[in-house]
């Protein structure tokens, strides 16, 4: 669509200026900053209605409706075995775009967008467990906390149950 | 490469398309000038571009060609078949060049000499080289030959070509191409056939058009949606109609806008939801002036995207005129409906299952000329393709005259690849059967041909025809011919869905899968049944699979609350197997825009797509496909998967094979009791069991039902739940209480003990069922106390007077004799059984009978059969003759009369049996008398 497309080069002009630095999405999840390249982020929503989807993958929450484009809404947490928030918090979506399909990623809050430099990106650590190993592609140091860098494209790779 | 020769190319397909059907044409009315004025012209165009553009290969072929037409047209040489071809082949051999060109920019190496030598021959001579235009066939390039090879669609040899037409040029090129040939602009390459193929899309050309187009617009008179004009005057006549005018867009420009418009819709059906809940005047006045401008503009984008079907057909005559000279055979071709409007993106789709299935006509199809006249029918063979609009879909027919289809071939095939065994084949129809021919690596052609019998087609042409949301229905009669039908919806954009809800969720059933709506509650006539754990439903003396959709979806529902509740089934239809949805509510039809699901989702196959309604909520769109396969897979768990779906339909009834329904009874074998005189199956609470007349006894729908059981070994327990088999006769009940009831299973019935012990007890005999030893439940003996009720009831004293009347039975299978016998034994009448035909004939001719009741339904020879015989024997024609038979058809009553039955009873109708041959003895002894 062309709304996309408009998207695409507003976004990618600006990255591209800062070569050796790069810009993430920030966003919070059972207390832990996460952060995906702002590349792949369409839109941030809220109160959103999800139609769950019977006999999907438990991650897939279900589907939303963003200005008549169906979307696929992610639980992250649950895709990074974290317990689920109470019955009645209120999630935050951020929509992402993956080869031409929408899907919404489910998190607890949706927070700045952040520049960081590349040589401040380290590797992820050995020690890092289970389902966050699989998805982290890398970690930033920032002063007072560390934001695991999410590889989008492997977050949405699920099991067929 | 070069715009001009890219423009060259899209024209000259265009013109080449066009004139294989013109030739085709000519052949068949060799004096009509304007059509070989028209040929020649265009061949004369090519020609002349082609020396212009610096093509020295078609330039030669094309001058050869023209020759020829211009001798022909010129009354110099005739039109013969073989001229024709010779024709035909130098096109084949300029869409080869062309095909070459426009993947490499240039003309390929080589030369035609030997081509144009035969052409130029021919044109000095009048005569074909036959030896060497065999030779050159088989020796013909290979791009050609797949060119002329119509079922290799998906071979585009012209892949996506931009037509960013400068107009200048555009008017340039025509300027030059008059000069250099003489031709008049108009008589520039028409149409229209192979528009979509080069992905581009004339469209009728609205009145405010851009000055640009205007330009340009001559050059392309193509106007796709209209025939391409015959006859030349009628072109030059319509370079300056308006009517005719028409702009090439990209066919993306168009998809785009569609999406747009569809969300358009969506937006507004939202608006509209919201308006209906306020009270705003001043809002709502412009609104539906927005909502009708939107219908307006949707209705109008997806005129652009309809084409006539014929596009799709325009090909055929050139297909059926090669295979007809290939096979030896002779074929016709008829085309009813070619401007039935389509969606273009399914035009498209169904141009190669449309092409695979004519060939398979011509070829497996029609016979060749003396067998048909062996066959007593004409000479020529028919395919016929037929389009017309039924309701929001097209109907596509491809009907041939031809053998039609060896159900018996089909069967041993099947068996030998191993999709079905030869018990579920016995339990199938002919139509069902006929449906294996869609299976992958089936073909049933004796030997394969250059043309078709590879096995490798009709199931590729039943899924594509799937991916589209069609179904695709064979129709066959041995000996007479084959029709194949293809139902689509009208555009792939929107689609009927119907709504549902279900695990309190609403989902989508296309509506062109389904058949009809049952509500269904426990205590309404119309109650679903359970059979170990699957459900079905009687409808209409049918077994209708059943499928619970929120079990399917993985919701937590016991089937027992289920059956409980009023519910409703969606009977759907998925080729020719029918099965039933059930749902917790219906709600009504939605037209949608159809959205493919996510990648992650795909492998559900439960799903088609989901779409937003019109409040705005996302459903998920149900596959019919898939629903059908949940259905078979939890009906049918035991049977061995991947079998077509067609195999697991029940209900089907075959004369050898008798549905049993399997069970056991205390210790001991299993039990078996043919389904067919099964009425209901319950579960019974032991504490509402009372005692009454010594008998157990259960309160059953306003009535008392006695209990009983077969076994010593066997005692109703005392608490919780037992499993009842319900057997009914007029209006009453007995109730077998059994253990446990296992499956419903098709066998032969062939008794193979049956001891006088067994009889006793109430059995008929044991028999091997799916490798058990298998007690079979004698339902005459068990219900005999209750026959004589029916009997004595209301009948018996009317019998009075017929006692000593003589019955002859004529029943094939053992089970129905063991339970008429009886019957009528008891109503009085001295009753014979013969087990056929043959053995009655035998029968009546050494006793005196006063009355036959006979079945239809027989092997060797069939009740009409024997009627007939019975009849024709001046000994015994005065014998009153019934049918008792298990269906009645108006056509079988029909039948009946025809061959002096008196009356026409079922078997599930034994009052009106009793009635029948009290009414057909009283008549029937009134002409005695008079006599």
């Amino acid at each position: 669509m062309s709304t996309q497309t408009q998207q695409d080069s507003t976004i990618s002009p600006s990255a591209m200026a800062m070569a050796d630095s790069q810009m993430f999405v920030t966003m919070r999840i059972d207390r832990q900053l996460i952060g995906i390249p702002v590349r792949f982020v369409r839109d941030v929503l809220r109160g959103q209605k999800v139609t769950p989807i019977p006999l999907s993958p438990p991650e897939v929450s279900g589907s939303l409706n963003l200005r008549g484009r169906i979307v696929t809404v992610i639980d992250v947490r649950r895709r990074l075995r974290l317990p689920e928030m109470s019955a009645d918090a209120k999630y935050m979506f951020v929509v992402v775009d993956h080869k031409g399909e929408l899907y919404s990623l489910m998190v607890d809050h949706v927070g700045d967008v952040l520049t960081a430099p590349s040589a401040a990106i380290e590797k992820v650590p050995a020690n890092l467990g289970g389902a966050w190993r699989e998805v982290a592609s890398g970690i930033y140091k920032m002063s007072d906390e560390l934001l695991v860098i999410i590889d989008v494209e492997t977050l949405l790779k699920l099991r067929m149950h | 490469m070069d715009d001009l020769i890219s423009e060259f190319i899209t024209e000259t397909v265009e013109s080449l398309a066009l004139l294989d059907n013109e030739l085709v044409n000519l052949e068949q009315n060799p004096d009509d000038v304007a059509i070989l004025s028209n040929i020649f012209r265009v061949m004369h165009t090519i020609k002349g571009t082609c020396g212009f553009l610096g093509l020295p290969r078609l330039e030669g072929v094309a001058h050869a060609s023209e020759n020829v037409l211009g001798k022909i047209r010129d009354r110099q040489l005739q039109a013969t078949p073989q001229a024709i071809s010779l024709v035909l082949e130098s096109l084949d051999c300029i869409k080869g060049l062309i095909d070459h060109l426009s993947t490499h920019g240039s003309e390929p190496e080589g030369s035609d000499d030997e081509l144009k030598r035969r052409l130029n021959h021919f044109a000095e001579t009048g005569q074909v080289e036959t030896s060497g235009a065999s030779a050159s066939a088989s020796a013909a390039p290979a791009e050609p030959a797949s060119a002329m090879n119509g079922t290799n669609g998906a071979h585009n040899p012209f892949p996506f070509f931009k037509g960013e037409d400068d107009p200048e040029i555009a008017a340039a090129i025509e300027k030059l191409m008059a000069e250099q040939t003489g031709a008049a602009p108009a008589a520039a390459p028409a149409p229209a056939a192979a528009a979509p193929q080069a992905e581009t899309l004339s469209v009728p050309k609205a009145p405010p058009a851009a000055a640009v187009a205007e330009e340009a617009a001559p050059a392309k008179s193509a106007a796709a949606n209209k025939a391409p004009p015959a006859k030349a005057d009628d072109k030059d006549a319509g370079a300056g109609d308006s009517a005719n005018q028409s702009i090439r867009v990209n066919i993306n420009v168009l998809e785009n806008l569609m999406q747009m418009v569809s969300e358009l819709v969506l937006t507004r059906n939202q608006l509209m939801q919201i308006a209906r809940t306020k009270d705003d005047k001043e809002f709502l006045t412009p609104l539906q002036q927005l909502s009708l401008i939107t219908t307006e503009l949707q209705e109008g984008v997806m005129k652009t995207r309809m084409q006539p079907i014929g596009n799709a057909w325009s090909k055929f005559p050139r297909l059926i005129r090669d295979l007809s000279m290939e096979l030896g055979k002779k074929i016709e071709l008829k085309m009813i409906g070619a401007e039935t409007d389509l969606d273009r993106q399914l035009l498209e789709v169904i141009k190669d299952p449309l092409t695979h299935m004519v060939r398979n006509s011509c070829d497996h199809g029609l016979e060749t000329p003396d067998v048909r006249r062996a066959a007593g029918k004409p000479e020529t063979g028919t395919v016929t393709l037929s389009a017309y609009h039924e309701g929001g879909h097209i109907i596509i027919e491809i009907a041939d005259d031809g053998r039609g289809i060896n159900i018996e071939r089909v069967k041993q095939k099947a068996l030998e690849n191993g999709l079905a065994t030869e018990a579920e084949l016995a339990t199938m129809t002919e139509k069902q059967i006929a449906q294996y021919i869609f299976a992958a690596g089936f073909s049933t052609a004796e030997k394969v041909t250059a043309v078709s019998g590879r096995g490798v087609g009709m199931d590729v042409v039943r899924t594509n025809i799937q991916k589209i949301g069609g179904t695709i229905d064979l129709d066959s009669s041995w000996g007479k011919g084959s029709t194949v039908a293809i139902k689509i919806p009208l555009t792939l954009a929107i689609v009927s869905v119907l709504l549902v809800e279900a695990g309190g969720q609403k989902f989508g059933v296309p509506q062109i899968n389904v058949v009809e709506l049952v509500r269904v509650s426990p205590d309404s006539s119309l109650a679903m049944e359970k059979i170990n754990d699957s459900l079905v439903l009687r409808l209409r003396d049918k077994l209708l699979p059943l499928g619970t959709l929120s079990q399917m979806l993985g919701f937590n529902v016991s089937t027992q609350d289920l059956m409980q509740r009023e519910m409703y089934i969606v009977v759907c239809k998925v080729g020719a197997y029918e099965f039933g949805i059930v749902v917790d509510r219906v709600f009504d039809t939605e037209e949608i825009v159809v959205k493919p699901v996510a990648e992650i989702l795909k492998s559900l196959s439960i799903y088609s797509g989901n779409t937003i309604l019109g409040d705005g909520s996302v459903i998920m769109i149900l596959d019919a496909n898939g629903l059908a396969r949940s259905v078979g897979s939890s009906e049918m768990a035991t049977r061995s998967s991947g079998q077509d779906v067609a195999a697991l339909s029940l209900g089907a009834e075959n004369e050898h094979l008798i549905s049993f329904l399997l069970f056991t009874m205390g210790k001991g074998a299993p039990k078996a009791v043919p389904l067919e005189l099964v009425s209901r199956l319950e579960e019974v609470d032991v504490s509402a069991i009372e005692i009454a007349d010594d008998y157990p006894v259960v309160q059953y729908r306003g009535e008392l039902m006695r209990l009983v059981t077969l076994d010593d070994s066997f005692s109703i327990p005392n608490t919780g739940m037992v499993d009842v088999i319900v057997f009914s006769y007029d209006k009453k009940v007995i109730g077998l209480v059994v253990k446990d009831i296992i499956d419903i299973v098709h066998a032969p019935f062939d008794i193979k003990i049956s001891s006088k012990d067994a009889k006793e007890h109430g059995y008929l005999g044991s028999m091997v069922i799916a490798g058990k030893t298998t007690d079979v439940v004698d339902v005459a003996h068990l219900l005999s106390d209750m026959i004589g009720e029916v009997v004595s009831d209301a009948q018996k004293k009317k019998h009075a007077g017929f006692q000593d009347f003589k019955l002859l039975l004529v029943e094939d299978s053992p089970f129905f004799r063991n339970l008429t016998v009886p019957l009528l034994s008891a109503a009085g009448y001295k009753v014979t059984a013969a087990e056929d035909a043959r053995h009655a004939l035998d029968e009546l001719s050494q006793k005196k009978y006063d009355m036959i009741v006979t079945d239809i339904e027989m092997p060797g020879m069939d009740g009409f059969d024997f009627a007939t015989a019975c009849r024709s024997n001046p000994n015994i024609n005065g014998i009153p003759i019934v049918a008792y038979t298990s269906t009645v058809s108006d056509e079988i009553v029909k039948r009946t009369k025809n061959v002096g039955m008196q009356d026409c009873i079922m078997k599930t109708d034994r009052p009106g049996l009793l009635e029948s041959v009290a009414r057909c003895l009283t008549s029937h002894g009134r002409k005695e008398m008079a006599a």
